[in-house]
């Protein structure tokens, strides 16, 4: 191999440098300073009292109740697509409203969870009377599923899809149960993209905070709340970079764990 | 091939119904002549005439469209550079953290993305507005054109280039010549991915736009934290509609290219 010079390495390099690298030492240096500018650790001594670490305990409750909903409904839809005819364009049909801007579907909501709005009405036929749905946790964990559900979908159709057929023929052939058959071979065969699909819906989960907004009303409030509060609007951008920092290592932390093959979430 | 029995039939038809029945339900309500999200009164296209007679907003469609497009092709030339030069790069472990650095935007929480640079703008003095929007929707979208045209550049064969460079193709000629058009299909789905990414983007924008300058995401998310407008039900159904025609567009796109379209969402 001769060794040519990497030209294409100078700007990707330095874009990168700029833009990614930068931002983050930035987010870490301002997280040592309070309002007026001075050196200080209150904001990380901050974080360790009782109002900030219910609400980091909270945002990890929810963001563990969003995944685990988001992988029950996902997975039995991933394995029975696999197994329907035309499964390409019935996955595009999951797919699609994943493409609709997520503020739309966010608002959706507000209508038909709303007091006179379809779920309610349908509750008044049925004799329930109109609920409070809106604003209250299960409004909530729903609309953050529902956001969420194409991208659990999606890596583990995949791993359906790759999974080897003569498997579960053989585990047939050997005399497992249907049942047996899915706990022992098919499950743990695809368990790479349980995973990729848990990360790509826990991490963004954790910091949700335009639904926490729009549909549960300032009453749940997650990490990505605090930091969206601390920035934009008590201007306490100290407070806001240390549970950033604090975030980014969890992050670090969760991303170790479950192997470090970063999967994209669309969820912006 | 395997069938379904009715009762995963039924479930995948009520996981259809849910995902959909949102976004119709916006739709539904787009005509409505009583402006809400409940009963509906008459068919009327009042609220369409409305988005189109309401500048501010046709102006922040503009500036949505402006900046995807800008941010996509720029975010594409960077891209390409990038998968390049990584490409380049032969030893393991410089490798392994140019593409660690590459995931690090991807991977990364929206609130921390859109903080991190709300302080690198703030600190650097570009003022906040059309170009730190740009230059955020560029650098988020730079990771994921790499991840797009990178698999396409570990499949080409290295013996095309010798045979280019054998008959006499200088350094540019190879690239222009043989090596772009090989990976057309990825560099195209890396565009279309880097529009849609841009198109969609909430977190991120809100922290970086300043005051008077909007896309359309925020716009409708600040309408929405006002209650039910139905000039936003109208903008979605044109959005969904716009939406689907890319979608269709990109489905074909990535046939043409590679057996399997990954629906826009990159999987580890």
């Amino acid at each position: 191999m001769s060794k040519t010079r990497n030209l294409y390495l100078i700007p990707y390099v330095a874009w990168m440098l700029l833009f990614v690298a930068t931002p983050i030492v930035l987010i870490v240096y301002n997280s040592f300073f309070d309002v007026e500018g001075n050196f200080t650790f209150d904001n990380f001594q901050k974080f360790l009292t009782p109002v900030y670490l219910r609400m980091t305990f909270n945002s990890f409750w929810y963001a563990f109740l969003i995944t685990l909903f988001s992988l029950l409904v996902a997975y039995p839809t991933a394995y029975w697509l696999t197994r329907t005819k035309h499964k390409q364009l019935w996955l595009l049909l999951i797919i699609v409203p994943s493409w609709i801007n997520l503020l739309l579907k966010t608002y959706a909501f507000i209508g038909l969870f709303g007091t006179y709005g379809f779920v309610n009405a349908i509750f008044e036929w049925a004799g329930i009377g109109t609920q409070q749905i809106l604003f209250t946790d299960f409004s909530f964990v729903f609309v953050s599923v529902y956001i969420f559900i194409p991208f659990m979908i999606l890596p583990i159709y995949n791993a359906l899809e790759e999974l080897n057929p003569s498997l579960i023929y053989a585990a047939r052939d050997l005399g497992a149960s249907p049942w047996k058959t899915f706990r022992r071979v098919v499950f743990p065969l695809t368990l790479g993209g349980v995973k990729a699909g848990c990360q790509a819906v826990f991490i963004p989960a954790l910091s949700l905070f335009m639904i926490t907004r729009l549909i549960a009303g300032n009453r749940v409030v997650t990490l990505g709340t605090a930091i969206e509060q601390h920035f934009l609007v008590t201007q306490d951008w100290g407070m806001g970079s240390a549970i950033a920092v604090l975030l980014i290592i969890v992050m670090a932390v969760i991303m170790m764990m479950t192997g470090n093959r970063g999967a994209r979430n669309t969820i912006r | 091939m395997r069938t379904n029995g009715k009762l995963a039939q039924l479930y995948l038809v009520i996981v259809f119904i849910i995902l959909y029945a949102p976004i119709l339900y916006l739709m539904y309500y787009s005509f409505n002549s009583a402006g809400t999200m409940h009963g509906f009164d008459g068919f009327t296209l009042e609220w369409y005439k409305e988005v189109f007679h309401d500048t501010r907003l046709l102006i922040i469609v503009l500036n949505t469209v402006v900046i995807a497009l800008l941010s996509s092709a720029i975010s594409t030339i960077l891209g390409v550079v990038g998968a390049l030069a990584i490409q380049r790069v032969r030893r393991n472990r410089p490798r392994n953290s140019l593409l660690a650095m590459n995931n690090v935007l991807i991977v990364s929480p929206d609130v921390i993305i859109g903080a991190s640079f709300l302080i690198f703008f703030t600190m650097i003095g570009i003022k906040l507005g059309f170009t730190s929007v740009l230059l955020s929707h560029i650098a988020f979208s730079v990771p994921i054109v790499v991840l797009m045209v990178l698999p396409k550049l570990q499949e080409m064969s290295p013996t095309l280039i010798d045979a280019a460079k054998d008959l006499g193709a200088s350094g540019w000629g190879v690239l222009t010549k043989v090596v772009l058009p090989f990976l057309r299909p990825g560099i195209f789905a890396g565009f279309f991915m880097a529009l849609t990414y841009s198109l969609d983007d909430f977190a991120v924008t809100f922290f970086v736009t300043g005051n008077g300058y909007t896309t359309l995401s925020v716009e409708i998310y600040s309408r929405a934290r006002q209650g039910i407008s139905p000039s936003i039900n109208a903008l979605s159904t044109l959005i969904f509609l716009f939406t689907i025609t890319l979608v269709v567009g990109y489905y074909f796109l990535t046939r043409r290219g590679s057996k399997k379209p990954d629906w826009g969402v990159v999987q580890p």
